[in-house]
């Protein structure tokens, strides 16, 4: 029995021993640390720390960050381990919608200022942090972004003449007119590391289904209300297959280029000379990509946006946004600090000046975005008259997963629309049971 | 480094540093004390057991109940209320296409064959021709490098070498620049389901042909090894007795490396069926490049489906009991025989 007890108590030893290890500088500073996980690398997490940084500075409080891209897996792993971070970027809703059920991570109304965020937020984001829908805020935003955008080269269009298009019929036209002109209108690449491979495809999927079938279908969609087999749905590829066209020949290098292409590479081709494309749909978070992969591009003179244009105008203005949120699965004092300040338009504003991101605190000023585009989608985010959130990212894990790869095979082979949705629906059935 | 917080909790840092010796140190005297009490003859029945028991304990603590654990988990549902067969049910659902069936046969006809062949083969091409050349230690620690390589590390390294640009621009992709050089249109490898969407050969050999760089150095080595371990007598026996080099290779070499090439073959076949990092890495099982092991993972870990992830282990822990048995009268065949 001693020997047992022994054993017992050389379990957090060990663990002591490598978190002493692995954490190196660990306890060093009496204001604490916070331990955080969210999905930034590179030159985003090199903004993330610039947040940061202030907030260290005043309260000599320690950020530990760590950063991955399968954010899902590592927080299911770690809360089910008993050991979650302090803080995490918010996981795919699914997963936080879980976790809130299970009790596994802590509701904020208590921690954060609710007044001040009451005054600085719009009500629809706090909404989207209830998941539960029961008044408990298990989730708070901090930076946002409007999907939806459509980039382009002011200079390729105004060398060819090409206007913006204002309504759908204008961009479909347009459309025509840049392929009979021997260039295909369109860059779209859809993969992403493997496992999240097809959701830039998603983005228009939802885009449409919002914006042609209106915004109830789309809850009804997200809630597995709505099978994928149902006309609207179907009709919503089927306007995705119009921007591919036949053979996905609407797009630059085809089926190949468009599944084997990175989302963040999606832009370079555009800014080829001759263009090999001419317009690309992401959100705005894309401007990160294009001035990383060629330096020397200007935001405004040498891409700017269009939002996508009306389906169905009895659904004006309607759009997907999507949004950089936070959760608490510790409450600690340090934890509470970190939350409270990410909610400050102070720690907003650093990162929408460095680029990339829109802030969700009204007092963030307009005049602080870098260049006239973060502007005009922040306005464009203020004047949502529809907003919806991410419907895949809403849907159980099971049926996101399986959408993102439907739209593969769609974009594979249009051919096959029917099996891929009846396929979708068998999904359905199945993936709301058992969330 | 601050290892200041070892000095916080130094009773637990005794134990690890003091205990831990002192514990097995009295387990072994103690054990050995209690024997000698024992008569003479049941002694050499009771020691052994006395000297397995720590293994014994820990396999049993770390293997034997998980696996029972999974086995039961695989027919709960995640509530953990009791569903039957309802879990393997889903997984093989809707052949050819559905539940787990895409997983299984890669696992099973491309994985299992392929990865195998190719790396016994070249493993064992290498072995024999490297044999017999003056700068052989340096080529070897060349083919054999990609073993000290994360599996992570080598598929991006190969999502590189795989690389697609449309016809008519530059190809970064190293593969694609050769074949474009050839004028032949480029490859998308890792997208391409050739021949056909129910049989993708190709984009799975893609997959399978990065595995097997990885792990050709490990079979070489061992089969090297094997290789330097027959006589010289009996080769030049063979020679003088007129047979040519082939005839050496086939009658001679090749039947005496024939234990070692089985059991590096049946290691090669369970890595076969737990391969995992090269399609996480490379195509995340889109393209109908699933194996089991993946689709393990992603049921538990993105789905969070405990049962459906159990059920999948189960599969896989079968479909490696052949292979084990076989391993293992292998084994025994061998030790008969000394």
């Amino acid at each position: 029995m001693r020997a047992l007890t022994r054993v017992r108590a050389l379990v957090p030893a060990l663990s002591a021993i490598l978190v002493a290890v692995a954490c190196g500088t660990g306890a060093s500073s009496n204001a604490g640390t916070v331990h955080i996980v969210a999905v930034w690398s590179g030159q985003e997490q090199a903004s993330f720390m610039a947040v940061l940084k202030p907030f260290e500075d005043q309260t000599g409080i320690k950020v530990d960050y760590e950063s991955t891209r399968d954010e899902d897996a590592i927080l299911r792993t770690r809360v089910s381990a008993g050991n979650p971070p302090d803080l995490a970027a918010a996981p795919s809703p699914q997963l936080l919608t879980q976790f809130a059920q299970q009790g596994k991570v802590k509701p904020l109304n208590n921690a954060v200022n609710m007044s001040d965020l009451q005054s600085s937020t719009s009500q629809g984001w706090i909404k989207l942090g209830e998941p539960l829908a029961d008044g408990k805020l298990y989730q708070i935003f901090s930076w946002a972004a409007v999907k939806g955008l459509i980039w382009y080269d002011p200079k390729n269009f105004s060398a060819k003449n090409y206007s913006v298009p204002k309504t759908w019929q204008d961009l479909l036209t347009l459309q025509q007119t840049i392929k009979s002109s021997g260039t295909p209108p369109w860059c779209i690449a859809v993969g992403s590391g493997g496992a999240a491979d097809g959701w830039p495809a998603s983005d228009w999927l939802k885009e449409i289904v919002l914006s042609q079938a209106g915004p109830d279908v789309y809850d009804k969609w997200v809630a597995g209300k709505q099978t994928w087999s149902s006309p609207e749905i179907k009709a919503s590829f089927q306007t995705f297959g119009t921007i591919l066209g036949p053979n996905d020949s609407n797009v630059y290098g085809g089926k190949n280029t468009i599944l084997a292409t990175q989302f963040g590479d999606v832009g370079t081709p555009m800014f080829a000379n001759p263009p090999k494309c001419y317009m690309l749909n992401q959100a705005s978070f894309i401007t990160t990509f294009f001035t990383s992969a060629v330096p020397s591009l200007q935001a405004g003179t040498d891409f700017t946006f269009f939002p996508l244009p009306d389906i169905n105008t009895s659904f004006t203005g309607a759009h997907v946004v999507a949004g950089d949120s936070w959760s608490m699965f510790k409450d600690t004092p340090q934890a509470e600090k970190l939350i409270n300040y990410l909610t400050t338009a102070q720690a907003q504003d650093i990162w929408v000046k460095r680029g990339g991101k829109l802030a969700v605190n009204k007092n963030v000023s307009l005049n602080d975005y870098p260049d006239p585009l973060s502007k005009l989608s922040a306005q464009i985010l203020v004047n949502t008259q529809i907003a919806k959130y991410d419907a895949t990212d809403n849907m159980p894990t099971d049926m996101r997963n399986a959408a993102w790869k439907a739209l593969l095979q769609y974009i594979g082979n249009q051919g096959s629309l029917d099996s891929i949705l009846a396929n979708l629906d068998k999904v359905q059935q199945t993936a709301y049971k058992s969330a | 480094m601050d290892f200041s917080i070892l000095l916080q909790d130094l009773p637990t840092l005794l134990v690890v540093i003091l205990g831990v010796p002192v514990i097995l140190a009295a387990y072994i005297v103690g054990g050995e004390y209690l024997v000698r009490r024992l008569p003479d003859k049941r002694r050499p029945q009771v020691r052994p057991w006395i000297w397995v028991g720590p293994a014994l304990f820990l396999v049993a603590a770390f293997l034997m109940l998980p696996a029972i654990g999974t086995i039961l988990q695989s027919f709960e549902n995640n509530a953990g209320n009791w569903v039957g067969f309802n879990n393997y049910a889903s997984q093989f659902a809707d052949f050819p296409n559905g539940g787990a069936w895409v997983a299984i046969r890669n696992n099973v006809i491309f994985w299992l064959i392929f990865y195998t062949m190719f790396a016994l083969a070249f493993g064992l091409v290498l072995a024999v021709l490297f044999d017999r050349v003056r700068y052989e230690s340096f080529v070897k620690s060349l083919i054999f490098m990609p073993m000290a390589i994360s599996s992570v590390a080598l598929g991006l390294i190969w999502d590189f070498m795989y690389q697609y640009q449309p016809p008519g621009a530059v190809q970064t992709g190293t593969l694609n620049a050769i074949v474009t050089f050839f004028h032949h249109d480029p490859v998308v490898w890792l997208q391409d389901q050739w021949p056909s969407d129910s049989f993708n050969l190709l984009n799975n050999l893609a997959l399978i042909g990065a595995a097997t760089w990885g792990i050709t150095g490990f079979a070489m080595v061992i089969l090297s090894a094997a290789l330097k371990g027959i006589p010289g007598e009996l080769l030049e026996a063979a020679r003088v007795d007129g047979a040519g080099e082939i005839t050496v290779f086939r009658r001679v070499i090749f039947p005496l490396m024939m234990p070692t090439i089985v059991v590096v073959g049946t290691t090669l076949v369970i890595f076969a069926l737990k391969a995992f990092d090269v399609v996480y890495v490379m195509t995340g099982g889109n393209y109908n490049t699933d194996v089991l092991a993946f689709r393990m993972y992603e049921q538990l870990y993105t789905a969070g489906n405990n049962g459906h992830a159990s059920a999948v282990a189960v599969i896989l822990l079968i479909a490696v009991i052949p292979v084990l048995i076989f391993n293992l009268r292998q084994f025994r065949a061998v030790e008969s025989r000394r």
